[in-house]
């Protein structure tokens, strides 16, 4: 293990480096833009055996992502109005199974623009078939792309890795690298059941019937949801290989009985654990939760894990509109349904466009979604 | 030309890359021209398709009539996804990790997925020079969802979106490409299978980004009985409304018979022998004033071949 100071982006490329793209494709957009030049700067010193391709828009980008039929380990990565202007090849990749590997740096979309941090991108994407993890910390986004490598080849399913633009992707934080052998002992080459080449023959893509259309889907969609205990497992590989502990699927902070439980995702959830421990102190037991693997929706985690009686807080930063909150609001009513739990769910839509969120804002937020409660 | 290529067909391979069962309508330009791609190309070659008549008429899942290795990608993709998988390729034959030679990528996509919705990424592959083909056939519509215009349709050719024929001129994309400078552009037509044949065979040998269009006449679409698809491309050739022309990294040398109406050794057939075989041009020959319009068709048609004279003289 080395310890580095440096940026989010700096950790996402030296962990895309690390686990051996044979292709990979980008279009600059802030702020995921030094992550492509990293990765440029990687295949034009060899350090990266993959070629690059630098395409001339993210439509292009996304459609290429047929490398990934030829079997090649694939990668991209984009923000905000890149990932919505590829939205109509997400649903072709997790369709044809193309398991490509893709961070997207959160960012505002427009109008107005906006350049800072808020998940409505990747929540835009929610039902494109894309696994979609998010990161709290810069040692999260190393691990998470070899993790996100995994699990995607493993199932063929492609997937993001998601994590806050500027307040991750620019800051420079401490994380570790792990050394290349653990890393390859972790993620072997990707072994594809079947390419796109001559040897292997075939029409990959082709006009279906309503009923083939039907089961293909179906499958995709009930092989999604196959992938949460995947990744618990490949999470329990990788912390064994590495030593070092891993957050699940959901982490939790703080008392297992609270009272309260606040839910977040991304970088925010720094502040919320640190809002559920001054809540504590107010009296109120509280804990924080920060979600890691937002597609699929680790529901059964959820229910599992709150006591009975108590209420739940979903902090979002984002907004599902026509909805009172955010995406994980309307997951977390969801999960909670039925589980005779008698958990009370409320929530609110915070830190829009980058809106900072110190532990006072958080609080106010709180006391205020407590206080309607009563 | 430094590597002659048999153009007699009898010296052309066996290799059929399309398997009885096409869904094409009957005289469909699509799979005459594809079956003289895979002559040419050999079974060593994957074909990128956007949607398009060829995607449409290749079979229901699991059946698909392309003995080839096919990948269907989304329309404004077809550029960026055949570089894409020509990269791949290469990376991988590289790691070992795939066998050589490697295949030849290209590209079957209409005049929709190249003038229109595919031409930037297309624009950007030729820039880039990526190691592929892109095959245009141009049936000069959206045929596929029922002839609608497209910017490869004719001024005054009626479609489903220009009933009273459409008033814009078509874009010259062939020429367009040449102004990429890419290792290969050529113009074939499908009423000329060996010179056809002889262009892909060429661009077989070529390194970097390949643009063939193939003039393409489409039956139902222009309106015309389905055994006139090769004559119908033949008076499109000699009439001079489509031109058969081939440049190698920019130094362009029009073919026969162009040649020889360019030079002004032979006389262009009439125009309207053209428009009259089709019924997509009925609209102009009903108006009074057609002689006057027709006339202005033609003198485009001279311009546009005394252009392509003096780009070829200019090199």
């Amino acid at each position: 293990m080395t310890k580095i100071l440096d940026t989010g982006n700096t950790a996402c490329a030296l962990a895309v480096k690390a686990a051996g793209p044979d292709f990979i494709a980008a279009y600059p957009i802030t702020p995921q833009t030094t992550i492509s030049e990293k990765l440029a700067d990687y295949a034009a010193k060899g350090e990266i055996r993959g070629k690059y391709l630098a395409v001339e828009s993210e439509h292009s980008v996304m459609a290429a992502v047929a490398a990934a039929a030829t079997g090649a380990r694939t990668f991209t990565a984009t923000s905000s109005q890149g990932l919505l202007y590829m939205h109509e090849i997400l649903h072709y990749a997790a369709g044809g199974r193309l398991p490509v590997v893709m961070a997207n740096v959160n960012r505002a979309v427009a109008a107005p623009w906006c350049l800072y941090v808020d998940h409505q991108d990747a929540v835009a994407q929610r039902d494109t078939g894309w696994l979609q993890f998010h990161c709290a910390s810069h040692q999260e986004i190393y691990d998470t792309i070899f993790l996100a490598y995994k699990v995607a080849e493993k199932l063929e399913i492609p997937t993001i890795v998601n994590y806050d633009g500027f307040l991750l992707s620019h800051s420079m934080l401490p994380f570790e690298t792990v050394e290349q052998d653990l890393i390859d002992r972790f993620l072997p080459p990707r072994q594809p059941v079947w390419r796109l080449h001559p040897q292997w023959g075939g029409t990959f893509g082709n006009v279906s019937g309503a009923d083939e259309y039907a089961a293909y889907r179906h499958k995709l969609a009930a092989d999604i949801l196959t992938a949460l205990p995947l990744i618990e497992a490949e999470i329990k590989e990788y912390a064994a290989l590495t030593g070092r502990p891993q957050p699940g699927l959901i982490q939790a902070s703080g008392p297992a009985d609270a009272e309260v439980f606040i839910l977040s995702m991304g970088s925010m959830a720094a502040e919320t654990e640190l809002a559920a421990a001054e809540l504590s102190r107010q009296g109120i037991s509280a804990s924080a939760l920060k979600l890691r693997v937002y597609r699929p929706f680790p529901a059964a985690a959820l229910a599992e894990l709150l006591p009975a009686g108590c209420r739940l807080l979903a902090l979002d930063r984002n907004l599902a509109y026509g909805h009172n909150g955010g995406a994980l609001l309307m997951e977390a009513k969801a999960a909670l349904y039925g589980s005779g739990k008698n958990i009370a769910v409320s929530g609110a839509a915070v830190g829009i466009g980058g809106q900072d969120l110190p532990v006072s804002a958080l609080l106010e937020t709180i006391h205020g979604l407590l206080e309607v409660a009563r | 030309m430094s590597n002659p290529i048999s153009t007699r067909l009898a010296d052309w391979p066996d290799y059929e890359l399309i398997k009885p069962g096409t869904g094409a309508c009957a005289g469909c330009s699509s799979p005459m021209g594809l079956r003289v791609v895979g002559k040419a190309l050999g079974p060593n070659a994957i074909m990128v398709m956007t949607p398009s008549c060829a995607v449409a008429c290749s079979g229901i899942l699991p059946r698909a009539c392309y003995d080839v290795s096919v990948l269907n990608v989304c329309f404004a993709s077809a550029g960026p996804s055949a570089a894409a998988v020509s990269l791949a390729l290469d990376a991988q034959i590289e790691k070992g990790i795939l066998p050589g030679p490697k295949p030849t990528v290209f590209n079957w996509a209409g005049d929709g997925g190249t003038y229109d919705i595919g031409f930037q990424g297309i624009s950007a592959a030729a820039e880039r020079n990526d190691d592929f083909i892109h095959f245009c056939y141009n049936n000069e519509a959206y045929s596929n969802t029922g002839m609608q215009r497209s910017g490869a349709t004719p001024r005054y050719a009626a479609t489903t979106t220009t009933p009273a024929g459409k008033p814009e001129n078509k874009k010259n994309l062939p020429l367009l490409m040449l102004a990429h400078r890419p290792a290969y552009v050529a113009a074939a037509s499908i009423a000329y299978p060996q010179d056809f044949y002889r262009k892909i065979a060429r661009a077989k040998d070529i390194k970097g980004f390949r643009y063939i269009e193939l003039h393409a006449p489409c039956g139902p679409g222009w309106r015309f009985p389905a055994h006139e698809t090769a004559a119908m491309g033949r008076l499109a050739v000699k009439t001079g409304a489509w031109a058969l022309w081939e440049a190698e990294y920019g130094r362009l040398t029009i073919n026969s018979p162009t040649l020889q109406l360019a030079e002004g050794k032979r006389q262009p057939d009439p125009l309207e022998t053209y428009l009259q075989a089709q019924g997509r041009f009925a609209g102009l020959l009903r108006q009074p004033d057609k002689a006057a319009a027709i006339a202005e068709l033609e003198a485009d048609i001279r311009r546009e071949l005394a252009g392509l004279l003096a780009r070829g003289k200019e090199q």
